[in-house]
C-alpha cells in the first residue's frame, strides 16, 4: 500500500501538475492571458450569468397557434384538392382540432377521400421515414370526412417549428451586436436564451417578442370593411384591424391571401422619412418578390393596399404609380426605436408562431462582481479554517492533508475549465463545500491509523491499514453523496446545475487527493524518517 | 530523503476510550425527534412554506438606490399605487439595496411581464436594477414538481444503495434519519419563514447526501464491529460503534461547519438562506446520525448471520483476532 512504483509517482506528480498548470490562466486577467505564448493554457473558467452579470429567457412557442395556423393551411389546402376532384362538398371549415367536410353525394365519397389523401405526408426524410404521417383522414357517418393532426404530426410540427424559431431568434439576437449570447432548445417547445452582460433586457424582450409576419394585401375595391362585419365578408376577403397608433379603431376589408409576403424581403433598413422627417423602414424585394409586387402595383394604380404586420394593418396607402424597382418604405406611427426594432425582425424573417417569455432572470454586473468577490472571500476563508483544524487534528500528516487539499483544489479548478463547465455562485459554494468534504476522507484514514496504533500495531502497519481498510468507507461515504449531486444535475436549471457539477468534480478530486496524494506524501514522510531510524511514532 | 514538514502530533478531540452512553438515552432522543418530525410536518401542512419565486410565480427584483440610502416608504408608495396586488418590500444586505416582490399575476406569462415592466418604471430614474427574476405560472408548477420527485429520488436511491450495500435494518435506519433531517429542515424554514426556492432544494439534497455520509460510516463500523465481536450484547456493540467513530463524525462535521459558516458570513445575501439551510442541515445531520440511524438498529434488531454470510467484507476485518484493548 506504501510502495509506490516510479511510473505511479511520475503519473501523481504529472497529474498535480496539469491540475496546476491548467489551472494558472484562471488567475489572470483575460488580456494578460491573450498575451501567453501558444504553449501556455489560454481556456478560462467562464463564468455563469449570476457572477458575470447577464439575462436568462425561457421562451415558450404558442404551440395552439401554430396547430391553428396549420388547420387553417388544412382548410384551404382541402378545399383546393376538392374543388380539383369536383365531389360536391358542403360545411368545409374547422371544428375543435380537425377539419370536416360534408359531401353530398355518397358516391363520390370515395373519390374526395382519395383527394384528401394526397394531402398526407409522411413524417422524416423521404430516405428515413418513420412510417407515421402527419394527418390522418377519415370517414365518419354517411357523409363526414375528418382531416385532423396526428400526434407525431404534431409533435413533428413543433419540433420544426422550435429549430426554426432557434434560427430566427438567433439572427435577432446577434442583431443586437458582438455577444457570446446562446440559443438553444429546452424540452419539446422550449427556448432557452442566455445573453451574457446584458442586464436591461426590455430590447431583447422586443426584438423575440413579435412574430413580425409581414404581408402586403389587395384592399376589396368597393366594398368597406363595416358592411362586411355587418353582412357577411365575400369569399376569399377577411375583415383585419389597424395596429395601434394612428391606425387604431379603423378597420379594412382585405384579399386574404397575401400578394407579398415577408419571406421575399431581402433586406430592410430603419431611416427618415425626406419630407415628414418621420422614422420609416425602407426594405427590398428579392426578384420574385419585386415581380409580383411590380405587376400587382402596376395594376392597381389609383386603389390602396394595406401593409399588414401579425394581421393588423400597419398603413394601407394609394398606388400612385408602379413600385417596379422591388424596394419600397412603411410608415406608420413608428419611433425611433420601434422602427428599428421592425427592421432588424424584417430581416430576421419571420418567427413561426408567438414566443412568451415564461421565464426570466437577469443579474445586473455590479451584483455579479460582489458575488465573485464574496465567493472568492468566502472559499478562501472556508478553505483557511479547514486547513486550521486538519492541522490542529492531525499534525504532520494533517498538513499533509492540507497538501491534498490544495492539490483538490486545483484538479477541481483545472477539471472545470477543461470540460467547459460555468462557475456560478452555487458552485463556488459547492466547491467549499467539498473542501470540507474532502477532509473527510482523510478523517477517516487518520482516526483508522490513531486506532490500529492503539491496538498495538507497530508504526508501518498502522500506516498501511489505515489507507487500507478505511477505503472501503470512503468509497460508500462519497458514492452516496454523487448520488445527490445526479440527481441535482437531473433536477438542475442553470445555479443548481453548476452546484452538482462542482460537488461531482469535487468528490472524484477528492478521493484522488485523499488516497493517492497523500498516501504519497505519507509515504515520502516514511522514507524519509526510515532514513533517520526505527520509526517509533507516527505523527497523526 | 529529507521530509519539509516537522513531526509533530496532533490534538485528539475525543480521546480514546470515550464511551458516551448514546443507547442509554435512545428512547429519549427517538422520542424527541419524532414529536420535532410531527410539529415540522404541522408547521408544513398549517403555516407551510414562505415560497420564493421559483415555487409560487411572480417576480423579484433586487434594486440599489444610485445616491444614499434607499428610501423604503418612498419605494413603497410608489409601488403600492400600481394596481398589481401584494408587493413587498424589504431591505437587503446593505442599506442601498432594496429586494421588491411581486405577487404572480392573474392570468398568463406575458401578465408577469406587464407587471415587473410597471415597476420598473415607476422606481425611474433613482435606481439600478441588480436582478430580476420573473417565473410564469407554467415554469413554477414545474419547478414544483419536479422538487419534490428530486427529493423523494434522492431519499429512495439512497435507501436502495444501503439496502443492497448494508441490510434492510440498515436502510430502515438510514431513510427514518434521512426523513428526519429533510422534515427538521423544512420545518425550521416554516418557523422563521425563511424563504424557500430552489437553491433550499439543492440545499436539501447535498444535505441527504451528506447525512447520508454520516449514517454509512457508523453503519460500516457497526457491521465490522458485528463480525469482530460475535457475542457482545447489541445495544454494547452500538455504542461502541457510535463512540468509535465519534472523532471522525464531530471532525468532519466541524470541517463542513467551518466552510459553510464562511459562506454564510462572507458569501453574500444572493446565497445566505442557502448557506443557512446547509448549516442547520449538517447539524441535524450529524445529529440524526448518532440518536436515530444507530439506535434505531437497538430497536428493530439485527440478524448476525444475515450479514457474515452474503455482504461484502471489509477488507482485513476478519483477520483480526485482537480486541482493542478499551473494549469491554
Amino acid at each position: 500500500m506504501l510502495h509506490f512504483e516510479r511510473w505511479k509517482i511520475i503519473a501523481i506528480v504529472m497529474t498535480c501538475m496539469a491540475g496546476i498548470f491548467f489551472t494558472l490562466p484562471n488567475f489572470f486577467s483575460k488580456e494578460t492571458v491573450e498575451s501567453w505564448p501558444s504553449w501556455m493554457p489560454h481556456r478560462q473558467l467562464p463564468l455563469g450569468l449570476d457572477l458575470q452579470g447577464g439575462a436568462h429567457l425561457l421562451l415558450a412557442l404558442d404551440t395552439k397557434e401554430l396547430e391553428k395556423d396549420w388547420l387553417t393551411t388544412m382548410r384551404d389546402d382541402a378545399r383546393k384538392q376538392l374543388r380539383e376532384a369536383k365531389p360536391g362538398f358542403t360545411g368545409l371549415g374547422i371544428v375543435g382540432n380537425a377539419v370536416q367536410v360534408k359531401i353530398s353525394k355518397p358516391e363520390e365519397l370515395e373519390k374526395a377521400k382519395e383527394a384528401l389523401d394526397k394531402l398526407v405526408l409522411p413524417i422524416g426524410s423521404a430516405l428515413m421515414g418513420t412510417g407515421a404521417n402527419d394527418i390522418s383522414v377519415t370517414v365518419s357517418g354517411a357523409d363526414t370526412i375528418t382531416l385532423a393532426p396526428t400526434q407525431p404530426g404534431m409533435q413533428h410540427r413543433i419540433s420544426s417549428a422550435v429549430s426554426a424559431a432557434i434560427e430566427t431568434v438567433n439572427r435577432r439576437v446577434n442583431a443586437m451586436g458582438t455577444s457570446e449570447s446562446t440559443v438553444v432548445r429546452q424540452g419539446s417547445d422550449r427556448i432557452l436564451v442566455q445573453f451574457p452582460g446584458l442586464h436591461d433586457t426590455t430590447l431583447l424582450k422586443d426584438l423575440i417578442g413579435q412574430t413580425a409576419k409581414l404581408t402586403f394585401h389587395s384592399v376589396h375595391p368597393t366594398m368597406s370593411a363595416e358592411d362586411a362585419a355587418q353582412s357577411r365578408p365575400p369569399v376569399g376577403y377577411k375583415v383585419y384591424p389597424g395596429v395601434e397608433g394612428e391606425e387604431s379603431g379603423r378597420s379594412y376589408l382585405l384579399r386574404d391571401s397575401p400578394v407579398v409576403s415577408g419571406e421575399d424581403l431581402v433586406d430592410s433598413q430603419p431611416g427618415f422619412d425626406s419630407r415628414t422627417n418621420e422614422p420609416i423602414i425602407s426594405f427590398r424585394f428579392n426578384q420574385s418578390g419585386a415581380r409580383k409586387f411590380g405587376n400587382f402595383t402596376k395594376d392597381h394604380v389609383g386603389q390602396p393596399f394595406a401593409i399588414v404586420l401579425d394581421n393588423k394593418v400597419l398603413s394601407a396607402p394609394v398606388i400612385r404609380e408602379p413600385i417596379l424597382g422591388g424596394s419600397g418604405q412603411i410608415s406608420g406611427s413608428f419611433t425611433v426605436e420601434s422602427a428599428n426594432t421592425l427592421a432588424v425582425q424584417l430581416r430576421s424573417g419571420a418567427l413561426p408562431a408567438k414566443l412568451t417569455v415564461v421565464e426570466e432572470r437577469s443579474v445586473g454586473p455590479s451584483l455579479g462582481a460582489d458575488s465573485i468577490e464574496a465567493g472568492k472571500l468566502a472559499g478562501l476563508v472556508g478553505l483557511l479554517l479547514t486547513a486550521i483544524l486538519t492541522t490542529v487534528a492531525y499534525g504532520t500528516f494533517g498538513v499533509i492533508a492540507c497538501v491534498g487539499l490544495l492539490v483538490h483544489g486545483f484538479l477541481i479548478l483545472a477539471l472545470m475549465t477543461m470540460i467547459g463547465a460555468t462557475l456560478t455562485l452555487p458552485g463556488i459554494a459547492g466547491f467549499v463545500l467539498t473542501i470540507g468534504m474532502a477532509v473527510d476522507a482523510n478523517v477517516l484514514i487518520y482516526e483508522r491509523m490513531r486506532e490500529e496504533l492503539r491496538n498495538g500495531k507497530s508504526p508501518i502497519a498502522a500506516i498501511e491499514n489505515g489507507f487500507q481498510r478505511a477505503f472501503v468507507t470512503i468509497f460508500d461515504s462519497q458514492l452516496t453523496t454523487l448520488f445527490a449531486a445526479i440527481i441535482m444535475f437531473w433536477l438542475g436549471s442553470g445555479p443548481i446545475r453548476g452546484f452538482a457539477v462542482t460537488l461531482t468534480l469535487g468528490i472524484l478530486t477528492s478521493v484522488f487527493a485523499a488516497v493517492t496524494v497523500t498516501r504519497l506524501l505519507v509515504a515520502l514522510w516514511l522514507k524519509s524518517a526510515k532514513s533517520k531510524g526505527r520509526i517509533t511514532e507516527v505523527p497523526v | 530523503m529529507f521530509f519539509p514538514i516537522p513531526d509533530f502530533k496532533g490534538f485528539d478531540f475525543f480521546p480514546h476510550g470515550t464511551r458516551l452512553p448514546f443507547m442509554k438515552y435512545k428512547g429519549v432522543a427517538l422520542v424527541a425527534s419524532v414529536v420535532l418530525m410531527v410539529a415540522s410536518l404541522a408547521l408544513f401542512l398549517t403555516q407551510g412554506l414562505n415560497y420564493g419565486v421559483d415555487f409560487k410565480g411572480g417576480s423579484l427584483i433586487e434594486v440599489q438606490s444610485k445616491s444614499g440610502p434607499a428610501d423604503l416608504s418612498e419605494v413603497r408608495a410608489k409601488l403600492n399605487g400600481l394596481g398589481i396586488g401584494d408587493v413587498q418590500i424589504q431591505a437587503f444586505g446593505s442599506d442601498t439595496d432594496l429586494l421588491i416582490r411581486v405577487e404572480q399575476q392573474p392570468g398568463d406569462e406575458a401578465a408577469q411581464q406587464v407587471a415587473m415592466k410597471k415597476v420598473v418604471d415607476a422606481l425611474g430614474d433613482g435606481y439600478v436594477q441588480r436582478r430580476i427574476e420573473v417565473v410564469g405560472p407554467a415554469v413554477s408548477s414545474e419547478l414544483r414538481s419536479t422538487s419534490i420527485i428530486a427529493v423523494f429520488a434522492s431519499l429512495i436511491a439512497v435507501s436502495l444503495y444501503v439496502w443492497f450495500r448494508f441490510d434492510w435494518q440498515f436502510a430502515a435506519g438510514v431513510i427514518l434519519s434521512l426523513l428526519h433531517d429533510v422534515l427538521l429542515t423544512i420545518g425550521i424554514f416554516s418557523l422563521f419563514w425563511l424563504e424557500f426556492d430552489l437553491s433550499i432544494v439543492a440545499a436539501v439534497l447535498t444535505i441527504v447526501g451528506y447525512s447520508m455520509n454520516d449514517s454509512v460510516v457508523v453503519s460500516d463500523r457497526i457491521r465490522e464491529n458485528l463480525r469482530k465481536f460475535k457475542r457482545m450484547e447489541l445495544n454494547e456493540l452500538l455504542d461502541l460503534s457510535i463512540n468509535e467513530t465519534l472523532s471522525r463524525t464531530v471532525l468532519t462535521g466541524m470541517t463542513a461547519i467551518a466552510g459553510i459558516t464562511a459562506l454564510l458570513l462572507f458569501g453574500g445575501e444572493v446565497i445566505r438562506n442557502f448557506s443557512l439551510a446547509m448549516l442547520l442541515g449538517i447539524v441535524i445531520g450529524t445529529y440524526s446520525s448518532i440518536f436515530i440511524a444507530a439506535p434505531l438498529l437497538g430497536f428493530i434488531g439485527i440478524k448476525r448471520e444475515n450479514l457474515i454470510g452474503t455482504a461484502k467484507p471489509a477488507p482485513g476485518a476478519e483477520k483480526s483476532k485482537k480486541e482493542p484493548a478499551g473494549a469491554v
